[in-house]
Formats: structure tokens, sequence, C-alpha cells
């Protein structure tokens, strides 16, 4: 009976909404061609970005201006002295110093996020978490040329004040500093991933007989997995490619060494401080371009990965993306 | 500028050589540099552009060793300042200070400053891996009032709250502050004129832009700016 009736009004106005109905579908279209340029042309721009730094490390394979070659970024000895009378670039100290960092910066940054995250979706009362989540998040929007300065005049000096270190400047150092860069993208990417597992998980753990903490460390966890995954990628990523906290925080000495406690040179920050002043298309510039290639093929791949994993987190966890 | 409405001037970074390459390819009708011009670059410029190349020192600038306020270390001779930053030495006690490992740091190889000193100090030897390259002056400065095992260079301008070292030309010799007096009479022994080159004698407002920097007011500048006036006070 209800049905009829509305069936009848529907065909009175069907005339109207018809074309009501056109008018929108017309506008969505547009919106979404527009959106679809927008899209086009970011990934145009990233597309020619990788091409033109590429294309000014790419001489390097057949060009040898000052000893420069990709064979010599692996040749022993292992230093990077760039602006000697015998230049050296092997790059190796710069890549052992931005694994460095980016670790200790991810051992003392993902525990942190991890347990703010699961705090915040798990067992925080609502207004608790109204002010951890925009406190945590608006650490992301502190300029890292900020953090980076705070950790060099007073970071250093009370960690040295504590422990004494031989360098003031240190990896450890710059690795506190970056961790504080990457907590608001492990915990925001985690905090989402833990809050899209379905309530039923919880209910069913709960109704098992299951403590809460039980549940959020047994159940909740372990099925928002790969969304944690992926914010580990991500923030790892962000990490090998942050410049201006490890440039100003890590002392910038290219020593080969496994300490945190030393001194330390990372890729990101030996482009910041030495391509300034390089001869246009000299030696010393094709390996700082090439050592710009690498860095954005790694946090390329990292980010796809991590997307990847994110995909596959909500595919398991509706069935769909 | 304001005597001059009618001229702009437009200053673009870079090193000596950057500038100086600017100059022979007519890019620049001035250009300034902490290195004197070299007998290749003045050819170059005397076949690119049939001028000679006209050298007009505007000021000197002294080259500090720094160290922190607590180190007792008061002077160091050129020799094992050049010891110390290539790394052969490396406790306090073998220059005559504390027993403990002395910590480097200075300038990113961008820097003129560090290619300048490399060259008169290290005797164009390499600085070791431990040398900590810090992205300023102002950062040196700071870590060395900081750290009490440091050792560090910079120009005079940016001493503050650390120790600048008096340097001996050799063993032997009387240790030699870097004071504007021996600046000038030329004992101290890092130190250096900054220049200004122009291809040609300098003409119109290029001549006024001169002229001005030579100035009593220009000098004045110059000194305010942490170098020294090229006649003193």
């Amino acid at each position: 009976m209800r049905s009829s009736q509305v069936l009848s009004e529907s065909l009175r106005t069907s005339d109207v909404t018809n074309r009501h109905l056109k008018r929108r579908q017309r506008l969505d279209r547009a919106a979404e061609a527009l959106i679809l340029v927008f899209a086009s042309i970011a990934m145009a721009i990233i597309l020619l970005i990788f091409v033109y730094v590429g294309r000014e490390a790419l001489p390097l394979l057949w060009e040898n201006k000052e000893g420069a070659s990709v064979a010599a970024t692996f040749a022993p000895p292992v230093v990077w002295q760039p602006v000697s009378t015998n230049p050296r670039y092997n790059v190796f100290p710069l890549f052992l110093g931005t694994l460095k960092v980016t670790l200790i910066a991810m051992l003392i940054g993902t525990p942190l996020a991890l347990a703010a995250a699961l705090y915040t979706s798990e067992f925080a009362p609502v207004r608790v978490r109204e002010w951890i989540k925009p406190g945590i998040e608006l650490l992301a929007g502190i300029p890292s040329v900020v953090m980076g300065f705070f950790a060099l005049i007073v970071l250093a000096s009370w960690l040295q004040g504590q422990f004494g270190f031989d360098f003031r400047l240190n990896a450890l150092n710059a690795g506190i500093a970056l961790a504080l860069a990457i907590i608001p993208i492990i915990y925001t990417v985690s905090e989402d991933a833990l809050n899209a597992v379905p309530n039923h998980y919880r209910e069913a753990s709960l109704a098992l007989g299951a403590s809460k903490i039980q549940t959020a460390v047994r159940v909740v966890f372990p099925a928002a997995m790969p969304g944690i995954g992926a914010a580990m990628i991500l923030g790892f990523g962000r990490a090998i490619g942050e410049t201006m906290i490890v440039l100003m925080a890590s002392g910038g000495a290219a020593i080969v060494s496994l300490s945190p406690l030393d001194s330390t040179r990372t890729l990101s920050a030996t482009i910041a401080a030495e391509l300034g002043e390089v001869v246009f298309g000299g030696g010393h510039y094709r390996v700082l371009f090439f050592i710009g290639t690498l860095l954005f093929l790694v946090t390329s791949i990292l980010n796809w990965v991590g997307d990847r994993y994110n995909r596959k987190m909500r595919l398991k966890l509706f069935g769909a993306e | 500028m304001n005597a001059h409405p009618d001229v702009t001037i437009q200053v673009t970074g870079g090193g000596s050589g950057t500038g100086i390459a600017a100059l022979i390819g007519g890019t620049t009708d001035i250009c300034q540099a902490s290195r004197p011009i070299k007998d290749s670059e003045k050819e170059e410029l005397h076949t690119k552009r049939n001028l000679d190349t006209v050298e007009t020192p505007v000021a000197l600038d002294a080259l500090a060793i720094y160290v922190n306020k607590d180190n007792p270390i008061n002077s160091l001779t050129l020799e094992q300042a050049g010891k110390v930053f290539r790394g052969e030495v490396t406790d306090w006690k073998d220059v005559g200070g504390k027993p403990g490992k002395i910590v480097l740091y200075g300038r990113d190889n961008s820097s003129g400053t560090y290619v300048y000193f490399k060259e008169h100090v290290l005797e164009n030897k390499d600085f070791p891996p431990a040398y900590q390259a810090l992205p300023g002056t102002g950062a040196v400065v700071d870590a060395v009032a900081k750290d009490k095992a440091a050792i560090a260079y910079g120009g005079i301008g940016y001493a503050k709250d650390i120790k600048t070292l008096s340097i001996a030309k050799s063993a032997g010799m009387p240790p030699v502050e870097p004071s504007m007096a021996n600046v000038l009479n030329n004992s101290y022994p890092i130190s250096r004129q900054l220049f200004w080159y122009t291809a040609g004698a300098p003409q119109g407002a290029m001549k006024s832009l001169v002229d001005w920097v030579l100035s009593p007011e220009g000098q004045m500048i110059v000194k305010e700016q942490g170098f020294y006036p090229l006649k003193g006070e």
C-alpha cells in the first residue's frame, strides 16, 4: 500500500527529478574531470622532477670528471672527501649515517607512536582523546628547521650534560629530534588503522571473556597490522628523506662507525650542505644528483609499499577498498 | 643606494670562483673574492673580453682559531694547528693542553672559509673523517662555546663567548693575537685580503661604488660586518 503511494508520487514528479538528476550528473562529471586534471598535473610534476634529477646524474655513467663516476661512489677507500686535491666520492659513510639516524629515530619513535595510537583508539575517554590527537598531530606542523635548531642548541647540551658524550652533536641527538618528526606520521596512520577495525571484533573478544587489554593487544592490534606496517614504512620514508634536522643536529662528520654516539653525516644533509657551491655540471655536482636520485627512488618505493599495505588491510577488514 | 636612485645593485651568492667566472663571462660588472685572482683567470678574461683585470682590495679578514673558554691553551704554532685539523694530533696533551680528545668543528666544504683554511693551515691536505662540518659559522661558535674539547676556525667577527688563539708562524716565534693591529702589520699568519674585481678600470656608477667602499663610510660598514678596514681605525 505504502510503496504504491510512493511510486505514484514519484511518477508525478519524475519529470522534475529527471532534469534535476541530469544536471547533477553533469556537475559530478565536471568535478571528476577537474580532479583528474589536477591529479595528473601533480603526477606529471613529480615525474618531471624525477626525470630532471636523474638526467643531471646520468652523465656520471660515462663521464669521469675529477674522478667522479658511478664506480667511484662505492670504490675504496671508504671516504667521502669531495673537495680535495684527490677527491673521493664513496657514499658508504653517508649511507651508513642515514641508516643509523633513521633506525634510531624509528626505535624511539615507533613504540611511542604506537602506544599513543593504541591508547587513544582503545582506552582513552573521549575528552582525553580530543586533546591528545590534535596535540600529536600539531607536532607535524612544527617546521623541521625549528626542530633541528632545538636539537642543535638545547637537546645536544642536555644530552652531553647528562652523559658526557665525546661528540656533542651525534647520531643519537639527530635521531631523537627526527623521532619527533616521524611520531605524528606513524601515530596518525596507525590510529586510523586501529579505528578502522570493526567493532564486532572487540565485542566478540569481550564476550568471550577477554579483558580490555587482551582485546586491544591480541585482537585489535593484529587485525590492524597491515595498516600499522604501512604507518611504519611511511615514517621510515620520511626519516630517510628528512634534511634540515640531520643537517643541524648530527654533527656532519662522515665517520664510518656503528656507534650512535659518533658524529654522523647523512645523504640528504650532504646534498643540502654541498650543492650550493659546486661547479655546475662538474663531478661533485653529478655525484650529489646521483645521491638525490637514490634517495628519490628509496622514498618512492617505500611510499608505494606503504600504500599497498594500507589497501591490503582495507581489503582484509571490509572485503573492498 | 639613496645617493644613486637610478642604479640598482643585484647581489648573487656563490664562492669566489663563481664570481670570477661570471666576470669572465660578462654576466656581472663586478665580483667579490676572498682569494686573489689566478693568472689563468686573468688571461681568460683578457682573451674573451680584451680587458685587463683590475683588483681592488676592500677589506681585511682574520681567520681565528676558536677554542672553549675553559681550555687552558692560549696559543698554537701554525704547524700544530695544521696537525690538529688534519687529524694527526688527536689529544690535547700533545699540544700542551689537558689530556683529552680533540673535537674538530668547522664549515662545510661549500664555504670559502673552508677552502682558505684548508689551503693555508692544512697545506691543502684533507680534514679527517671525524671533522664535523656545521651549516654556518654561528652554529660553529655555539658548538665551541658549549664543548670543552672543541677546536674550530672562523672569521674573527663571529667570535663570541669563546677564546681565540694566538698563532705563531713557526716554533720559536712569538704567538700573535688576531687583532686589527696584527693583521694590518701582517704579523698574524692566517689573515687575508678581500677583493673586488672589475674588467677594466671601474667607470660611472661602478666607480662611485668602488670609491664608496674605500671611503670612511664604506670602511665603517666593513668594520661593522666583522672584518677589518684596510687602513685600521
